[in-house]
């Protein structure tokens, strides 16, 4: 049976941009405000639970050609080598750094390593979320 | 002054989680049960949005936002598996 689900779709071509900005915005605040890699991974993969909810599964695998198993591996390769890339200084592991840059359009911004190890915390978490979800949805 | 206020139209939105809360025992059909737990979801929203007018912070404005994309989003999948049965589907044009 063939439904028409035109208004959930149109509804999802907006909503999922936002989500997808909003878990951005989360996950680059997180060092000054409430949020971080955890709650954004979990908006992302919300945004591409929603398109997977609107369309399906072929069409979301077409949209987004994405092996979420390797982004899990990704994931964990970025925060380990954050974590060792403290033996290159001589420091104690999981030492992180910062600084202060002038940007060309950003102005003085601070760098920090520790965005580096959400990185991987954020790749993880959408990795995880959406292998389950797959998963589960794919067995007939 | 606001304060009272405040406490005042919490205890009102607490009553109407009360009486929405009485649909989701009592509702005859599935559907009544996913409406009255959608509007849940927006009162919910109105309480965090009081209380962090009452705590007077603002670290609680990104739990408005995630709260009511959460509803939205379980609201879909309820209404979707209420309609289909399924809630993922593998191919929908097959």
């Amino acid at each position: 049976m063939k439904t028409n689900d035109l208004i959930l779709q149109t509804v999802t071509k907006v909503c999922a941009f936002v989500i997808i900005l909003f878990s951005i915005s989360i996950f680059l605040g997180g060092h000054y405000s409430p949020g971080g890699g955890f709650v954004g991974g979990l908006m992302t993969s919300c945004a591409i639970v929603l398109l997977l909810l609107a369309y399906d599964l072929k069409t979301v695998a077409a949209l987004l050609p994405i092996d979420y198993k390797i982004m899990i591996a990704c994931g964990l390769l970025i925060s380990a080598s954050t974590v060792a890339g403290s033996w290159l200084f001589h420091a104690p592991l999981m030492t992180h750094a910062y600084s202060y840059f002038n940007l060309p359009i950003l102005g003085k911004t601070s760098l920090h390593t520790a965005v580096l190890f959400d990185l991987g915390v954020y790749l993880v978490v959408i990795g995880v979320t959406m292998t389950i979800i797959q998963t589960i949805g794919e067995s007939e | 002054m606001l304060e009272i206020i405040l406490r005042i139209s919490l205890l009102c939105i607490s009553l109407a989680m009360l009486g929405l809360l009485y649909r989701v025992v009592k509702g005859p059909s599935a559907a009544d049960r996913v409406i009255a737990l959608d509007a849940m979801g927006i009162n919910l929203i109105a309480i965090v949005a009081l209380i962090s007018i009452l705590l007077d912070t603002s670290a609680f404005l990104e739990v408005i936002l995630l709260v009511g994309i959460l509803a939205f989003i379980g609201t879909v999948a309820f209404s979707k598996f209420l309609e289909k049965g399924e809630i993922i589907e593998h191919d929908r044009n097959r």
